[in-house]
C-alpha cells in the first residue's frame, strides 16, 4: 500500500529583486553610492518613457508559483527544468532552508538533503573528523555515525588517508568521502541535487546504484539533475518545472524526451506551421521526424537498430543546389557528429519547386545508450553558399541498450560501458599455430 | 525558521513547512534535539582555531598577557591608575581573562553566520547553533587563560577568597550577555556587512565603559553608578576581582539590574534572530 510522504500544496515563493540587489551584503559605502545614483537612474527611466522609476526598482520575482504535487512512499522522482526554472528554490523549501511565501508542505518522516556534496567539510580537519562533522550537519547522531563508520570509509575508498587533513585530498577523494557520508543517511525522504555533476563515471554509477538501493528500501528520493540519462535511468516519474510552475508531471521517458526537444509536442516529431517555420530565400522547413526501419515514428530505438532522421521541406524558389544537414548532440551537450546529404540523386543538382523528404539513416551499433538531440539545417551551395534555414534541437530520441549482447557491441560484457559512441567494429584476428611461442611463465 | 510541528505519528515525525508571519517561537526543543550538532560545531571551532599557527593554543594565553603588559606600562606605570590595592598587572589580568572570553565570543559569533553562509544555503539546522557554538568554543581559551591567572596569583601571593563559589554565576552572566549581543549582531551582519567593521570599535568602546583598565571605584557619582549597572560586564569584572583577589567590590544589589539587562538582551536577541532567520538563506 502506498502512502503519501510528501504533499506540496499551492507553494509559491517570491523574491524581491530590487531588494536583493540593493539591500543585501551592502556596505554603507555602496548604500551611499546607491542613494546618490538612484535619482539619476529614475530620471533616466522617465526620460526613456518608462512610467515611473519607483515601482520598477522594487520588483518582485516569483521563483515558484502554485506548485502542487504528492509523492508516495518509495518513489524516486526526478525534478528537471532549465536553469532558473525554480528547481533549486523548490529543493531549498523542501529541505527547510528557506520558507515558501505562500502554501504549505507536509512531509511524513525525516528529511535528509544533499544540496551540495561536502557541505560543511572543513579543509583543516582529517577525513575521520570530517565524517563526524559532516554526518552531524546532515542530521546524523554520533551513534548513527559510529554504526556506519566502517561502511562509509569503505564506500569512499579513502581508507589510507583517513587521518590526513582533507585539504590534501584530491577533489575526487573529497567528493567520494562526502557522498559516502550522505549515502549512509537514513532519512525517510532524501533530497539530492546535482551530486553527480562531478566525479568520474565509475563513481557516478556507484552513486546511482546506491540511490536506487535507497529507493528499494521503501525510502523516497527526490533527485534534481541536468543529467537526463541518470534521471531516466533512476526515476520512473519526473516533474518538469518551467518558469516556476509544474509544466509536466508523469513518466520520465516521455517528459525527458519532450523536455529535451524543447517544448511542445512529442520529442520525435516537430511539425512547423507556416508562421513559425524556419524559412530561407528558397526553402522552408515543414517537419522533422524520427523514424524506425519500419517507417514508424519512434521515441526510442534499440542500440543495434538503425534510426532515421527525416527532414521535410518545401522548395518555393527553384534553381538552387540545396544540402540538408543533421547534427547530433548527446544529453551532455557533446556534439557527436554532423552529417550532410552527399548521397542522394539531388547532390549538386538545382532543385525544382516541390516538397522534399530527406532521411538520414544512423546505423545501428554506432551510438551509445542515452539521449540523442537532433538539430537540422539546409544549406544552399549555389548560386552562393548560404544557410537557408535551420532549427536547433528539433527532435530527440532515446537509444536504449536492451542488454542483449548477441547483436550489439556489448557482447558478453554486462557492466558499465563508457564512451560517447558505441560502434560495432570489425575485428580481424590472425592466428599462426606454427609460431615459436616461448613460455613466459616464471620458472 | 518554518512553522514546524514535529508531531509524532507512529514513529515518523510529521513536518509542516509554511510561511511564518511575524514573530516565530524560539523552538528551544529543536535546538535541544540538535545538541550533538552544537557539540560538533564547537569541537570544530576549537580544533581549527589555532591550526597552522606556530604558537597554537598559546595564543589563548598570549592575547590577554600582551594586553596586560601594555596596560601595566601605560595605565599602571605612566598614568598611575589606582588598582584597589592590588598589583596593577594582576588587577588588569583578572579583568582581561573574563573580558577576552566575552569579546572574542562576540567577535567570532557575530561573524559566524556569514562565514557559515555555505552551510546556511545548503543544509537545514537550527541557525542559532552557529553563534552559540562560536561562544562556547571560546570557553576553552578561557580555561587556559584562567589557569595562567591562578599562576599569577600564586606569584603575587594572592589567595582566592571563598567567594570563588560565585564564579559560575558570573560566567553564566557572561554567556547570557555575549549570546544576547551575538544574536543581534550576527543576524544583522547577514544583511548589513557593515556590522563586521563596527564590531571591533563596538567591543573597544565597551571595554572602556567596563572597569577593565581602571577600578569601578573611580566612578563616584550616584547617577553614573546606576547607569553603570546597565552594563552587565561591570558586575562580572568587579565580581571576578572580588571573588579571586578579595577586593572590596562585591557585586551589590546593582547586579540584579545587570542580570535583568542581560536576560533582556538574550531574549530580545533570540526573538530578533528567529525573526530574521527565515531570510538568512536568501540574503546571505
Amino acid at each position: 500500500m502506498s502512502k503519501t510522504v510528501v504533499s506540496v500544496k499551492d507553494v509559491s515563493k517570491k523574491f524581491h529583486i530590487g531588494k536583493l540587489q540593493s539591500n543585501s551584503h551592502d556596505t554603507l559605502g555602496q548604500k551611499l553610492t546607491e542613494m546618490m545614483a538612484t535619482p539619476f537612474r529614475r530620471a533616466g527611466q522617465l526620460a526613456r518613457g518608462h512610467a515611473t522609476g519607483a515601482a520598477d526598482l522594487d520588483e518582485d520575482f516569483w521563483a515558484l508559483q502554485d506548485i502542487n504535487f504528492d509523492i508516495q512512499q518509495g518513489e524516486l522522482v526526478g525534478i528537471i527544468g532549465r536553469n532558473g526554472a525554480g528547481k533549486s528554490t523548490l529543493l531549498k523549501i523542501l529541505s527547510r532552508i528557506t520558507e515558501p511565501t505562500t502554501g504549505s508542505i507536509d512531509i511524513h518522516g525525516r528529511v535528509g538533503s544533499l544540496l551540495e556534496v561536502g557541505t560543511g567539510f572543513h579543509p583543516e580537519l582529517t577525513g575521520r573528523e570530517n565524517i563526524y562533522l559532516n554526518g552531524a550537519i546532515l542530521g546524523m547522531t554520533k551513534n548513527d555515525i559510529n554504526r556506519s563508520f566502517d561502511e562509509i570509509v569503505s564506500f569512499s575508498e579513502v581508507e589510507k588517508f583517513l587521518d590526513t587533513p582533507v585539504k590534501h585530498y584530491s577533489s575526487g577523494m573529497t567528493l567520494r568521502l562526502a557522498f559516502a557520508v550522505a549515502a549512509h543517511l537514513e532519512p525517510e525522504v532524501l533530497i539530492v541535487d546535482e551530486v553527480l555533476a562531478v566525479g568520474d563515471a565509475r563513481f557516478q554509477r556507484k552513486c546511482i546504484n546506491k540511490m536506487e538501493d535507497v529507493g528499494g528500501q521503501g525510502r523516497t528520493v527526490l533527485f534534481v539533475s541536468h543529467n537526463m540519462a541518470a534521471v531516466t535511468r533512476m526515476c520512473k516519474r519526473v516533474i518538469l518545472l518551467d518558469g516556476g510552475t509544474v509544466a509536466a508531471d508523469g513518466s520520465s521517458q516521455a517528459i525527458v524526451s519532450s523536455y529535451l526537444s524543447s517544448g511542445s509536442g512529442t520529442s520525435s516529431v516537430r511539425e512547423f506551421d507556416s508562421t513559425t517555420a524556419p524559412k530561407g530565400d528558397a526553402a522552408i522547413l515543414k517537419a522533422v521526424r524520427v523514424r524506425n526501419t519500419e517507417g514508424q515514428i519512434t521515441e526510442s530505438t534499440n542500440i543495434s537498430d538503425p534510426v532515421g532522421v527525416e527532414i521535410e521541406f518545401d522548395v518555393f524558389e527553384e534553381g538552387r543546389v540545396l544540402q540538408p544537414h543533421v547534427i547530433l548532440v548527446n544529453d551532455e551537450g557533446v556534439k557527436l557528429f554532423t552529417s550532410v546529404d552527399v548521397d542522394s540523386e539531388w547532390r549538386n543538382k538545382a532543385r525544382p519547386k516541390g516538397r522534399y523528404t530527406s532521411t538520414a539513416w544512423i546505423p545501428g551499433n554506432l551510438l551509445t545508450e542515452g539521449m540523442g538531440i537532433v538539430s537540422v539545417a539546409i544549406w544552399a551551395l549555389e548560386p552562393s553558399r548560404k544557410l537557408e534555414c535551420w532549427y536547433r534541437e528539433a527532435v530527440a530520441f532515446q537509444v536504449i541498450d536492451s542488454m542483449d549482447g548477441t547483436n550489439s557491441a556489448r557482447g558478453e560484457w554486462a557492466g558499465d560501458f563508457d564512451g560517447v559512441m558505441r560502434p560495432l567494429l570489425k575485428w580481424e584476428t590472425e592466428y599462426n599455430s606454427g609460431a615459436d611461442v616461448r613460455s613466459e611463465k616464471l620458472a | 525558521m518554518s512553522n514546524i510541528n514535529t508531531s509524532k505519528s507512529g514513529d515518523v515525525p510529521v513536518i509542516q513547512i509554511k510561511a511564518t508571519t511575524g514573530w516565530a517561537s524560539l523552538n528551544l526543543k529543536e535546538l535541544w534535539e540538535f545538541r550533538e550538532l552544537l557539540y560538533f560545531f564547537t569541537w570544530r571551532d576549537i580544533k581549527v582555531r589555532y591550526k597552522q599557527t606556530v604558537l597554537g593554543a598559546s595564543w589563548a594565553i598570549l592575547q590577554p598577557l600582551f594586553a596586560m603588559v601594555i596596560f601595566s606600562v601605560v595605565f599602571g606605570r605612566l598614568a598611575n591608575m589606582p588598582s584597589d590595592g592590588i598589583p596593577y598587572p594582576l588587577f588588569s589580568f583578572a579583568a582581561l581573562v573574563p573580558w577576552y572570553f566575552f569579546s572574542n565570543g562576540i567577535g567570532s559569533a557575530s561573524n559566524s553566520l556569514v562565514s557559515g553562509s555555505n552551510l546556511l544555503k545548503k543544509v537545514y539546522f537550527p541557525r542559532m547553533a552557529l553563534p552559540i557554538s562560536a561562544i562556547i568554543g571560546g570557553f576553552v581559551d578561557f580555561i587556559l587563560a584562567f589557569s595562567v591567572l591562578l599562576l599569577m596569583m600564586l606569584y603575587y601571593g594572592v589567595m582566592p577568597t571563598a567567594n570563588i563559589v560565585w564564579l559560575p554565576f558570573l560566567l553564566v552572566l557572561i554567556f547570557m550577555t555575549s549570546m544576547g549581543v551575538s544574536f543581534w549582531l550576527s543576524s544583522m551582519n547577514v544583511q548589513f556587512r557593515d556590522v563586521r567593521y563596527v564590531v571591533p570599535f563596538f567591543i573597544q568602546a565597551w571595554m572602556f565603559i567596563t572597569p577593565v583598565v581602571y577600578p569601578a571605584s573611580l566612578i563616584q557619582d550616584e547617577f553614573l553608578k546606576a547607569l553603570y549597572a546597565l552594563n552587565p560586564m561591570v558586575g562580572v569584572i568587579e565580581g571576578f576581582r572580588w571573588a579571586l583577589l578579595g577586593t572590596d567590590t562585591a557585586p551589590g544589589p546593582m547586579i540584579a539590574i545587570s542580570f535583568i539587562v542581560s536576560v533582556t538582551l538574550l531574549v530580545t536577541g533570540a526573538f530578533y534572530f528567529r525573526r530574521m532567520e527565515k531570510t538568512f538563506a536568501d540574503v546571505v
